[in-house]
């Protein structure tokens, strides 16, 4: 009885390892689109231009040259095109997380006279995506002399549809904070601005930090907005100037341009591989809460 | 903000305003509320609310920015639109490319999801491995792509390896949209998948173990149990990829710009050309209205699925 009992468990394990390993294989194999990509733009980027080409592909370079990276510097200017990108997120992202996380308060915690109907009112912006607006947010941007300068990109994402989402973030996690914490400070004398800024605020660091994430990704990938509203080289951001890098025939120059690909990624992949957890739950708590 | 002022009482006779007892506590919050939000409101009242209202307004003019001219032509940009024979192939590239790119993205998140939710070690690693696109660089991760899909390019060497020949990916029509849905299913189907993963860890134990009992085979559970338990998440992700499934612009400029001939012009990039390249301001506000018309529709569509679709609602 006691050795067909543990024939039987044997048998499970057995096969319980046989389907791990599928299982692990399957990972695997699923894993390669999602890797190859990334792992493949960086050690292309060390490459030759020869060797970028070479069939079947190399995994890992046979002379790693930091050659391409220094003509990156040379046919755009892109220290500049960096520091645009990187000066607007920075400002679209402290921008947002001071209007959204002051609307989410004043729309959880304060009771107002119409206040449903503002929120709604702020609602309406999800509905709207920057793209819909496009043409007539170029035309006020037109009228104000704003076209060709970083205003348009750091406006519209600080003010408009995209911090709706993150005010709506920022409501939903002030909705659960307790109320004692807020009669306890008003104990202590506070105000509603000493209520916000020194009960709620530091209590609420995951929403903050979700919506840090999302809006400084969000900066750091606009796309249409730069092509639409800029022309002047030196005022491009890196989405954008990761397209100019072609040679004189409109073909792209693909070390070089490789190169550039690689720097405009690495720092948030580095912050990303860092801060996996903070990133990846800060992200979906973008999602679950919209 | 009008009803800051409506809304507040026309007390002027007793307490005075600005006298001691008219300034209470009460009127104080109200009034740090009305800051709190006015920023937030401001914005979308700028940047959101009087651009919509614009967009109606120049989509009933003729405005070319380089020829000059406004004038009033009623529905005649509608006309256009109704009577433009591009539209059509618009339209299909749209609905192909969110339609693919909904489908494929919802159930690759929820198969990686179930995949993670096994009891395995190094499910994080491999959560991490998928998540990673997101971290990328838009641009960087779709300029990577459109040079591992050239004829000569990472994916056909791949392909040769096991003595297989691939088609040049970007220069055929079906393949060319095969091609940005993927790439773009690729960056962002981590999201997704975090999500559905959530979902999945949130259904009860109980509710397997009861049903094992009662002999319901893993496919009768999933279908039973799992689907119903996470059928809020699917419509919140389905919502949000197919809203932002119209968005996509950047990938369909970086890839194909549009084509090859205009089988992956979806309706953002023809507005966009139709504004910003032809600088056909009058008609890209009528294609804008299109494409609000098609987002309002598809979240009340869904948001109307919810009642009878979702089973449960937290």
């Amino acid at each position: 009885m006691r050795t067909e009992h543990t024939k039987a468990a044997r048998l499970t394990t057995a096969r319980s390892r046989r389907a791990k390993l599928a299982l692990y294989g399957l990972l695997c194999v699923l894993a390669v689109p999602f890797v190859f990509p990334t792992w493949w733009m960086v050690t292309s980027s060390l490459k030759s231009a020869g060797e970028i080409f070479a069939f079947p592909p190399s995994l890992l370079p046979a002379e790693p040259s930091l050659e391409a990276y220094g003509r990156v510097f040379e046919f755009a200017p892109f220290a500049a095109q960096y520091w645009n990108s990187m000066y607007i997120a920075a400002i679209v992202t402290v921008g947002t997380l001071a209007v959204s996380s002051m609307a989410g308060y004043a729309f959880a915690r304060i009771k107002f006279p119409g206040h449903n109907l503002l929120f709604l009112v702020v609602l309406v912006g999800l509905l709207i995506p920057s793209e819909v607006t496009i043409v007539p947010l170029f035309q006020m941007f037109n009228a104000l002399g704003m076209v060709d300068t970083h205003w348009p990109l750091i406006l519209v994402p600080v003010f408009g549809a995209p911090s709706v989402l993150a005010t709506l973030i920022m409501r939903q996690f002030f909705i659960a904070l307790p109320g004692e914490i807020e009669e306890a400070g008003r104990m202590d004398g506070l105000g509603r601005f000493g209520l916000y800024w020194r009960m709620a605020l530091p209590l609420s660091r995951p929403a903050l930090g979700a919506v840090a994430i999302f809006s400084f990704l969000h900066s750091w990938n606009l796309y249409l907005e730069p092509v639409v509203f800029l022309s002047t080289p030196e005022k491009f951001t890196l989405p954008q100037a990761l397209t100019q890098f072609t040679d004189a025939y409109g073909g792209p120059m693909w070390d070089v341009q490789l190169s550039a690909a690689t720097l405009s990624a690495l720092p948030v992949l580095i912050v990303f591989v860092v801060a996996q957890r903070q990133f990846v739950e800060g992200l979906a708590h973008t999602g679950l809460k919209g | 903000m009008t009803k800051a002022v409506a809304d507040t009482p026309p007390g002027r006779e007793q307490p005075r305003p600005g006298g001691p007892g008219w300034w209470t506590a009460r009127r104080r919050d109200r009034l740090a509320g009305y800051l709190f939000a006015a920023p937030q409101l401001a914005g979308t009242v700028l940047f959101v609310l009087l651009p919509l209202g614009l967009m109606f307004w120049y989509s009933l003019h003729d405005w070319n920015v380089l020829a000059g001219g406004f004038t009033w032509t009623g529905a005649e940009n509608y006309e256009r639109l109704a009577a433009d024979p591009a539209l059509p192939g618009v339209l299909g590239a749209t609905a192909a490319f969110s339609a693919g790119l909904v489908v494929l993205n919802l159930s690759l998140a929820l198969v990686l999801a179930i995949l993670l939710n096994q009891r395995l070690r190094g499910t994080i690693v491999f959560r991490t491995i998928f998540f990673s696109p997101v971290a990328v660089t838009l641009v960087a991760w779709t300029i990577v792509w459109r040079f591992l899909l050239q004829d000569d390019g990472g994916v056909n060497g791949l392909l040769s390896t096991i003595g297989a020949e691939g088609p040049n990916w970007l220069r055929g029509e079906a393949t060319a949209m095969a091609a940005v849905i993927v790439v773009q299913v690729l960056k962002n189907v981590g999201l997704n998948m975090v999500l559905f993963l959530a979902a999945l860890q949130g259904v009860p134990k109980e509710l397997y173990e009861a049903s094992t009992i009662d002999g319901a085979g893993a496919w009768t559970r999933f279908r039973r149990i799992t689907m119903p338990m996470i059928s809020p998440t699917i419509l919140l992700t389905s919502i949000i990829t197919v809203v932002g499934s119209l968005q996509v612009f950047a990938q369909i400029d970086v890839l194909t710009s549009g084509g090859p001939g205009t089988s992956t012009t979806v309706l953002v990039y023809y507005l966009y050309q139709n504004a910003f390249q032809f600088h056909d301001f009058g008609y890209g506000a009528t294609l804008s209205v299109l494409l609000f018309a098609i987002v309002l529709v598809l979240t009340v569509i869904q948001w109307q699925m919810r009642r009878k679709w979702v089973v449960h609602e937290d």
